[in-house]
């Protein structure tokens, strides 16, 4: 039986999954029905200064997109950190970190950018027996305006000196949430690096509206007949999150520094890619909001599953397995040849394959009058569409040519050998042309 | 009430209007939105659709159940008024199971199509209950169009020539329109008036004239008609209905299934109408299903329904089938009847049990019967009559008959299965001949 006994930045928890720092671990009645149902952390719904609470809209808070049989597939909220008075939260983070000592407890942080602000509050939080504290650098609505959130984590000088602060403030590990609300996320983890955190944490939710009114003309969640843009997570943003997580987990700086992998993560499955691409562990979110804590049952039987039938005894033996082969387009093998081949067993005929194919692509699908489907080799340029638009999971798959095979669109043999773009006749700045 | 189904003969309020209310209601409820969504969600808008190709209409389904998920239920009723103006009739009447339903992919693949009788109905209703008519007649053209028959093909065809600008004039032999759709189906496909109302919904289009009471050989006449139109469309479906041809047919409680569901259909008090303890029906049709089960919706102790020939031949459709039986219809394969006894009227009904292809096996059985209903096809009437083949009016493709000038659709012409929703089609497909010409 797999160990999922998880240690990041030397916080240890019974498995990798956390709560992200969100509504569902605003309060001690959630966090407790939280890590009953099995969730291994929390990262607290994010602290602010001391006095009076920030407040929220009293309106709606989220947005959404729906799939088919209105499946939640991305979330888009535009609440703020807790709108509940610092000691209040500090008194229960103490009490549950006190009845569940096991658990991770993460604080997440944002104040204003000052030192002194930083530096007050850290000891301060701490003494709730916390794990280590999460910088919020990452939302993106309403607290951003106020100069904090993504304000500071769109600029990596900002990130680097508070992370300092920091680090200067505590003992405990410092995990920067990271804003995907940049053009290259590894210079906001550079910065972290640099400033000394112990880790970074991401993605945060990306700017986004989600919807219009078209009665109203007004962006949804609609307020009073105004609306702003929100944060937007759910399994929409995973691809965008496991991209970014790759990005810091390949680049040669940023290679050793944790990552807390956020975004989308609804499945095992989800948790187990992201960690495949470099994370320690996983947070999540939307995927509780949707469905509630019990979920987290699936995740950890689904990811035990998995690592016993891989023959993996603890995350730490997958983890970042798939870094090394994510590389630039430039290095990918150019001599590699697949086709589609459709599966006449477990075809329904719908004919979607071919209206993609031949409408949007290559015109490599062949429809016969009694809608028996086929590829057409001499066409099929692998671009794996109709894999992708096929209802029937499956039922289309890529076949890769065997060296010495004719490839019948090209109309030459499948080379052995790896060749690339830079060392490609065309590349008019080819390197390697011998 | 003083009957119950154990009363003896042919009896009235069998059930009291509160059993008679819950037993003709709706077969297949309208889906409510949240319904429709759900439903409209799994079409996997094909290619070239299958569903599309078995719609003997031509129906864009996959379109209009895009229309539908995405909120616009009422563009999908114009998508399926396009093509069949008595979209809502043929939601609740088509036989989808061995049409659009049965080819659906997801048929296919799960044994579980997507239910496009109920999407299409929840669309059309939409618009019909809105009072909303979609299209506009075009400018006059001053060309007279004569239509006998208002059934399905009839209103098709009328409604389509009349879009094209023509002035329509509809005959119909019956008080009321609607042909088969008023008089014709079982009540429980068809509640609410829905079949009044789609005609005065059709009629809405403008341009046409319909008058009842008037049939041909009986006030009307061909040659009239060609003189006074410019064109004619028959649409008189199939008026005889065939006979047993065997002993005893005349003795009392022998009827015309067709009859026997018209009246049920005109019936103000379901609980007048008079119902066999013992209920025989005899044919394996559409016609015979609906009077079956009517009849032990009516309160009948048994009823049986009776088929020549084996249950793969019968053609009323497995789910058909499947209703009687849930009803409490026993069906009852490969006997043939031979005489009808009783004295004065029918007390039981004898068969012979014969093979698929009628070859008897010279055993008998005697069934006890108050009430037999004839349901063995019905057959095209009238004199002076375009060429007929195979007993009914022969036409091309385009609808146009023997006769020029004279086009003919529906039951009464030759090609299609006699269904709704082909009548439909054919009446459409006259009419944009009948144009095409008168055009020309």
């Amino acid at each position: 039986m797999a160990n999922l006994e998880s240690e990041f930045v030397g916080i240890k928890s019974p498995n990798p999954f956390w709560l992200a720092s969100a509504p569902p671990t605003d309060k001690e009645y959630n966090v407790r029905r939280a890590f009953e149902a099995g969730w291994g952390g929390v990262v607290w719904k994010t602290l602010g200064s001391e006095g009076p609470p920030v407040v929220n809209v009293n309106g709606p808070r989220y947005g959404a997109i729906h799939g088919a049989d209105r499946r939640l597939l991305g979330l888009n909220n535009i609440e703020l950190i807790t709108d509940r008075p610092l000691e209040v939260n500090l008194e229960e983070m103490a009490r549950v970190k006190r009845d569940y000592p096991d658990h991770a407890v993460i604080a997440s942080v944002m104040v204003p950018c000052e030192e002194d602000e930083w530096k007050r509050i850290l000891p301060m939080i701490a003494e709730t027996g916390c794990d280590g504290f999460e910088l919020n650098f990452g939302c993106p609505h309403g607290m951003a305006e106020r100069g904090m959130g993504s304000a500071v984590g769109q600029v990596p000088e900002y990130i680097e000196m508070v992370a300092r602060w920091c680090k200067e403030a505590t003992d405990l590990p410092v995990i920067v949430k990271l804003t995907p609300n940049i053009t290259n996320i590894l210079h906001p983890a550079e910065a972290a690096l640099r400033g000394g955190a112990d880790a970074v944490s991401l993605i945060n939710t990306i700017n986004s509206i989600t919807n219009v009114n078209l009665d109203a003309m007004s962006p949804e969640p609609m307020i009073d007949g105004k609306g702003t843009h929100g944060g937007y997570c759910g399994p929409a943003v995973k691809p965008i999150a496991l991209n970014m997580v790759a990005e810091i987990a390949r680049n040669p700086e940023t290679a050793k520094l944790p990552i807390s992998g956020i975004g989308g993560i609804t499945t095992w499955r989800d948790a187990a890619e992201f960690m495949a691409l470099g994370a320690g562990n996983v947070q999540v979110c939307t995927a509780a909001m949707t469905y509630g804590f019990k979920i987290v049952q699936e995740m950890i039987s689904g990811l035990s599953q998995w690592m016993d039938e891989k023959g993996y005894e603890s995350t730490a033996d997958f983890v970042g397995m798939a870094t090394p082969n994510v590389t630039d387009w430039q290095y990918l093998n150019l001599n590699h040849v697949t086709k589609a081949v459709i599966n006449q067993d477990d075809c329904i005929s719908c004919g979607r394959c071919y209206a993609a194919c031949e409408d949007t692509s290559h015109q490599a699908i062949e429809m016969s009058e009694d809608r028996v489907f086929t590829v057409k080799d001499d066409e099929c340029v692998a671009c794996n569409l109709c894999v992708n638009v096929c209802p029937v999971e499956n039922c289309i798959t890529m076949r890769t040519l065997e060296p010495g095979e004719m490839d019948e669109r090209t109309n030459t043999p499948v080379q052995a050998d790896y060749g690339n773009w830079t060392a490609h006749p065309n590349n008019p700045m080819s390197t390697a042309a011998e | 009430m003083s009957n119950t189904p154990f009363s003896n003969g042919i009896q009235a309020a069998r059930l009291d209007s509160v059993e008679l209310t819950e037993n003709f209601g709706d077969l297949h409820p309208r889906f409510d939105d949240h319904e429709a969504l759900v439903a409209s969600d799994r079409c996997y808008f094909c290619h070239d659709a299958p569903c599309m190709t078995a719609c003997p209409t031509d129906i864009d389904i996959p379109l209009f159940i895009r229309q539908i998920a995405t909120g616009t239920p009422e563009a999908a009723a114009k998508t399926i008024f396009d093509q069949n103006i008595l979209g809502g009739m043929c939601a609740r009447v088509c036989p989808t199971e061995t049409l659009c339903e049965q080819v659906c992919v997801r048929e296919t693949a799960e044994g579980n199509p997507v239910e496009i009788g109920r999407l299409q109905r929840y669309a059309t209703d939409k618009l019909v209950d809105a009072g909303q008519h979609p299209f506009e007649r075009a400018a006059s053209t001053g060309k007279k169009i004569a239509v006998v028959g208002a059934g399905p093909a009839g209103l098709s065809a009328a409604h389509r020539l009349a879009m094209h600008g023509h002035d329509v004039t509809v005959f119909d032999a019956r008080a009321k329109a609607g042909g088969l759709n008023e008089f014709g189906i079982a009540a429980y496909k068809s509640v609410e008036s829905f079949a009044e109302r789609e005609v005065d919904w059709l009629l809405k289009i403008g341009g046409i004239t319909v008058e009842t009471g008037k049939k041909l050989g009986d006030g009307l006449s061909l040659d009239g008609l060609k003189a006074d139109f410019d064109a004619v469309f028959l649409g008189i479906g199939l008026g005889g209905v065939n006979a047993l041809g065997v002993d005893g047919e005349d003795k009392d409680g022998v009827d015309d299934a067709v009859d026997f569901i018209a009246e049920l259909r005109q019936a103000d008090d379901l609980g007048k109408m008079a119902i066999g303890r013992d209920v025989v029906v005899i044919g394996g049709g559409m016609t015979a299903v609906d009077a079956a089960v009517q009849a032990k919706l009516l309160g009948a102790l048994n009823v049986s329904l009776v088929y020549r020939r084996g249950k793969d031949r019968m053609n009323a459709s497995e789910f058909e089938q499947d209703l009687a039986a849930s009803k409490g219809v026993r069906i009852i394969t490969n006997a043939s009847p031979k005489a009808v006894i009783g004295n004065g009227a029918v007390r039981e009904i004898e068969f012979e049990y014969t093979d698929n292809d009628l070859k008897s096996t010279g055993q008998t059985v005697r069934l006890q019967a108050d009430q037999v209903f004839k349901a063995i096809g019905q057959t095209l009437e009238g004199e002076g009559l375009p060429e007929l083949e195979w007993g009914k009016i022969k036409v091309d493709d385009s609808g146009r008959t023997s006769v020029d000038g004279i086009w003919a659709g529906g039951d009464c012409a030759t090609g299609g299965d006699d269904l709704t929703v082909t009548a439909v089609a054919e009446g459409r497909d006259a009419a944009e001949d009948i144009h095409a010409k008168l055009s020309a």
